[in-house]
């Protein structure tokens, strides 16, 4: 933090009667509050039992498939993003080449374009796949989205980790050296408690940015929630399944959103003077 | 399958998709260059309006960057290529009744895009301002300066100097997203990619390629912020 904000400044004084921020502020607000009236209204007066006894269900069911997506991928990234992370600190040059590639290449290429190449692309070397026996794997298109969301956040995943474990000062790695730890000691009882703290931020920056990508899926045929959203509205042309599915992705992000900032001030709490 | 057949299918001409993808590649540098200055606009204001000390100012801006944020690039995209005609239909009813709307594809993307674009810049734009000291807005009232003078002659520069990496990430981003408009029909590098894929049947090969564009682009957009970093570097170090 720089000086200029740590030095304690009056509060600005308060603003007296109409100056022309306040006229746009209250206009910029009451526009906000129109629209949102205004879509609430449009929910009510477009409220079709019919609507949503057919449909809620399937997006319940769509929202699992978009949770149980962004998690088995995430988990998934999380465990290939260990070696690429040690790639790219690796001090031998091809290995760390290596890495830099993968990572270039999957933060360079658009998601989309990811998952079109593994679920349309790998359809190329159908027998080839089939001779190896991974063709039922490849044929499914919730398991092509699981393959490129996991090799996709990987490679953010393994920046964020590489950036926590390098943010961590060389002296306490010296200094665990010198009290006769080993490199794996070390990094699990002194490095990574001290990285994690940096990282939670980004990895829940990297959990919402992967719950939001996940819409994508619904371009390759999954029905999670956007893909259910995308079937009601081509039966239905109703514009509620569009407005319904964003609601639910704003509170779902949201919750995320303060949460992870509840937890950070949660273990940070030592660290405050 | 020989190798040659997949150089024709490259070629230039009728019989290689290359003209095709080339065009579509066309409109996707077009479409994210009309993006960022709308985009960075609509983020600077968004910024202002965040530092404000008035306090409904910051609410406005919270909310939109809360949604713009919020909201998956796909969700925001198809709720307003759907649902702004019908919204804009109920509008221009009241005046002409037999009027149609169609939203261009293009055009609805590049809302959609410089919606989202600004909200992450506000957020870089947002931290830049805190890094500059107050006492440079002083000193620009104290050789009398007005406010907006103070901020474009003062602030701006400096403002741009230190926001400058973070937009970089913003524009990639937004070189990446932009792929998505090819969903709402808008003839892109990844669609002229995906037909010449149905109508070949290499779509490793042409979603390889596409990916291999994006790539480029994104090298070649690194090549050029380099570039006007170093410059802005070489101008401040004459100062």
């Amino acid at each position: 933090m720089s000086a200029t904000t740590a030095m304690v400044e009056p509060p600005p004084p308060q603003l007296r009667g109409w100056p022309r921020k306040r006229i746009v502020g209250y206009a910029l607000v009451g526009v906000w509050i129109a629209f949102g009236l205004g879509i609430v209204s449009y929910l009510f007066f477009a409220w079709n039992a019919a609507f949503f006894a057919k449909y809620a269900p399937a997006y319940l069911q769509g929202l699992g498939v978009t949770l149980s997506l962004v998690a088995i991928s995430m988990v998934l990234g999380a465990a290939l993003s260990v070696p690429v992370a040690y790639g790219r600190m690796s001090r031998n040059g091809i290995l760390s080449g290596l890495a830099y590639c993968y990572v270039y290449f999957f933060r360079g290429t658009p998601l989309l374009v990811q998952t079109f190449l593994v679920y349309y692309g790998l359809g190329s070397f159908r027998p080839e796949l089939q001779m190896i026996g991974l063709w039922d794997f490849f044929k499914d298109a919730f398991n092509c989205g699981v393959f490129a969301f996991a090799l996709n956040t990987a490679a953010y995943q393994a920046e964020i980790l590489r950036g926590a474990i390098e943010s961590v000062s060389r002296g306490q790695w010296e200094g665990a050296a010198s009290l006769g730890l080993h490199k794996l000691q070390t990094l699990r009882k002194i490095i990574l408690p001290q990285a994690l703290i940096v990282a939670l931020r980004p990895y829940g920056n990297e959990l919402i940015l992967m719950i939001k990508a996940s819409a994508i899926v619904a371009i390759i045929t999954v029905y999670d929630l956007m893909g259910n959203a995308k079937l009601a509205f081509a039966n239905s042309f109703d514009i509620q399944a569009y407005i319904w599915v964003a609601l639910v992705y704003l509170v779902m992000v949201e919750l995320l959103r303060h949460g992870v900032e509840w937890i950070e001030r949660r273990i940070t709490i030592h660290l405050k003077r | 399958m020989p190798a040659q057949s997949i150089w024709t299918l490259l070629s230039w001409g009728p019989d290689g998709w290359s003209d095709d993808i080339a065009y579509g590649v066309v409109v996707t540098v077009l479409l994210a260059l009309a993006t960022l200055p709308i985009g960075l606009a609509i983020g600077f204001f968004i910024a202002l309006a965040k530092q404000s000390e008035e306090p409904s100012l910051r609410l406005a801006a919270n909310i939109y960057t809360t949604v713009f944020r919020g909201l998956p690039e796909l969700v925001t995209l198809f709720l307003f290529f759907f649902g702004m005609p019908i919204l804009l239909q109920h509008l221009v009813r009241f005046f002409w009744p037999d009027a149609t709307i169609d939203v261009n594809s293009f055009v609805a993307g590049m809302i959609v895009l410089s919606l989202i674009f600004s909200s992450y810049a506000s957020e870089v734009f947002l931290s830049a301002f805190r890094a500059i000291p107050k006492g440079q807005y002083e000193g620009g009232y104290a050789i009398g300066l007005s406010y907006w003078l103070t901020m474009r002659k003062v602030i701006l520069p400096q403002l741009l100097r230190i926001a400058f990496p973070g937009l970089e990430n913003c524009w990639l981003s937004l070189l990446k997203d932009t792929s998505l408009v090819s969903v709402v029909g808008l003839a892109e590098t990844l669609r002229n990619a995906g037909v010449a894929a149905r109508v070949t049947k290499h779509s490793f090969l042409f979603y390889g390629v596409a990916a291999l564009v994006f790539l480029c682009l994104a090298v070649v957009s690194s090549f050029a912020t380099s570039a006007i970093l170093r410059s802005l570097g070489r101008r401040e170090a004459q100062r």
